[in-house]
């Protein structure tokens, strides 16, 4: 038997698997950075969380352009310090920030009335206008992606409740970290099974048949098994509080990047006014 | 008593899983739910541990009622989270931690144990349940053997009064199942409460000085595990045993209902 033979009779659930497998690597991708050895990884990380959150505000705040390709050089240059490769910070942070931010700004750049580029149906005003929303949401992935990849998920929780973020929001977002992992072991599960039972070709017909008949029963396991885990937490004793067993420890090292944090955010809002 | 229930009941969306149920489980006693699938036993540990209240009935745990009202309060929550702890059937429901370490001290910080003792209770539990070598994995990427190991540890870490096992010994094969039970025989030195979920007939009069047998969410038995197992008709009629026809030494083929007696 031949490979294409194989590849054509089970392209669309193997392909499918592969993309399964390679979603729970990159789940499961951001603990593995942030054990590693590290710029922002040896900072506490409720300065991270403080420091990168001012410069996404500062990011926002500002209305020049040159500011915020600053901050985003400035924010590839730290991840990258931080064993981040930068292959990751283009295909996880940049990728899905242009795309959507992209789809919103383009009509824009012929909408906006004002001088037009070269004879052409742009203007000025409306490229400046989407290099704006493209370069903010570009620069805002880029910093939350380092706070993410550097620091392990339940410390980020807990710096956030550190900050008084209610317990909801924090439960929310820690529950929603498992869910992804359950909902893609799932659906692993679930094409694996398939595989094991399919011996002729699919047509695109049977794909999209099986693709939607696939996302309902995924969407009601996913649930059921959703409420037992946090059945599993409650029993444990949980009750949205986040406890690690490290304690948050300030050193000179924490206290000279919270500094140099909030000297960038000030200026930073004050430069670009 | 440790755990009295009077009628309860419990539905899932109009199926009724626990239908009426009044029984009632001494302090320190070790008791089997003896059931075939969808008989109730799972909901039943999970009543019995405060994760889902009855629609009509009342469960008393040591003489206080066991209900939404109570668990909210930490003065009840925190000694009876302490008290009883359960391991569920699937252990990747109580597997969300980044590593196994963290995993099995889930349980104390949220207890808020001193950090110290939650370090030195997790290295011992490590140890005695053979996983130390776990310690630094990711609990997702273990075996199904491996993660049931996590599980338990994670929950006998607690040290709890009151042990809740829903099917302790699916997923483990031959060796761990028996180790498993010679754990649960000799842990707390026969003094806890061990309350397993079970259909698995081999180890019974190991694991257990009292059953009760649940059909449809309903009681329809209870006595000591030798009554039990010598009731076939009782056993047959729900399911936990059956007949199939097999080979003896003498190479006669027949069939009757039987127990095996080991988990292979």
């Amino acid at each position: 038997m031949s490979d294409v033979h194989v590849r054509k009779r089970g392209g669309f659930i193997e392909h499918t698997l592969e993309g399964l497998h390679a979603a729970m690597e990159r789940a499961l991708y951001a603990e593995t950075v942030a054990s590693r050895r590290g710029l922002l990884q040896q900072l506490d990380p409720r300065v991270k969380v403080a420091g990168l959150l001012s410069l996404v505000v500062a990011v926002a705040l500002a209305a020049k352009l040159w500011l915020i390709g600053a901050i985003l050089a400035l924010a590839v240059t730290v991840a990258c310090l931080s064993a981040i490769p930068l292959r990751v910070i283009a295909g996880r942070a940049w990728l899905g920030a242009l795309l959507f931010s992209g789809m919103i700004a383009t009509p824009a750049i012929f909408l906006t009335p004002g001088t037009p580029l070269y004879g052409l149906p742009i203007t000025v005003q409306g490229l400046r206008t989407a290099s704006f929303l493209v370069l903010r949401a570009v620069s805002a992935a880029t910093l939350m992606l380092a706070l993410v990849y550097t620091t392990p998920w339940n410390h980020v929780l807990k710096a956030l409740r550190i900050f008084r973020v209610p317990v909801v929001f924090v439960v929310i977002l820690g529950m929603t970290c498992r869910y992804i992992l359950l909902l893609l072991e799932t659906a692993h599960q679930m094409f694996e099974s398939r595989k094991s039972r399919t011996v002729n070709a699919i047509t695109p017909a049977e794909q999209r048949r099986l693709a939607v008949a696939g996302s309902g029963v995924l969407l009601g396991k996913t649930l059921q098994m959703s409420d037992e885990v946090y059945l599993a937490m409650r029993a444990r004793g949980f009750r949205g509080e986040v406890f690690l067993l490290e304690d948050f420890h300030m050193r000179k090292l924490d206290w000279l990047a919270l500094g140099t944090f909030a000297l960038l955010a000030a200026f930073s809002i004050w430069a670009g006014r | 008593m440790l755990f009295e229930l009077d009628h309860l009941t419990y539905s899932y969306e109009g199926v009724t899983a626990i239908d009426d149920l009044s029984l009632a489980i001494p302090e320190g006693s070790r008791v089997a739910l003896l059931g075939a699938n969808g008989s109730g036993k799972s909901t039943l540990l999970r009543l019995l541990d405060g994760l889902m209240f009855g629609q009509s009935g009342v469960i008393w745990f040591r003489g206080e009622e066991l209900c939404e009202e109570h668990l909210a309060d930490e003065s009840f929550s925190f000694p009876f989270r302490r008290t009883v702890g359960i391991v569920f059937q699937n252990p990747d429901v109580q597997l969300f931690n980044p590593t196994v370490f963290d995993e099995i001290a889930f349980g104390p910080l949220q207890l808020r144990w001193p950090k110290k003792e939650i370090r030195d209770h997790v290295g011992e539990i490590l140890d005695r349940l053979r996983i130390g070598h776990l310690k630094d994995r990711v609990p997702h990427r273990l075996s199904g053997g491996e993660k049931k190991r996590v599980a338990l540890a994670s929950v006998l870490v607690l040290d709890p009064a009151v042990l809740l096992l829903d099917e302790p010994a699916s997923a483990l094969d031959p060796r761990s199942h028996s180790e498993l039970v010679d754990l649960l025989v000799e842990w707390g030195g026969g003094a806890k409460s061990v309350i397993t979920a079970t259909h698995e007939l081999g180890d019974l009069e190991d694991i257990a000085d009292r059953c009760f047998v649940l059909d449809g969410g309903r009681l329809v038995a209870e006595g000591q595990p030798d009554e039990i197992l010598r009731n076939t008709e009782l056993l047959e009629r729900t399911n936990l045993i059956h007949a199939h026809r097999h080979r003896h030494g003498s190479g006669e083929i027949h069939s009757h209902a039987h127990i095996h007696k080991d988990a292979s």
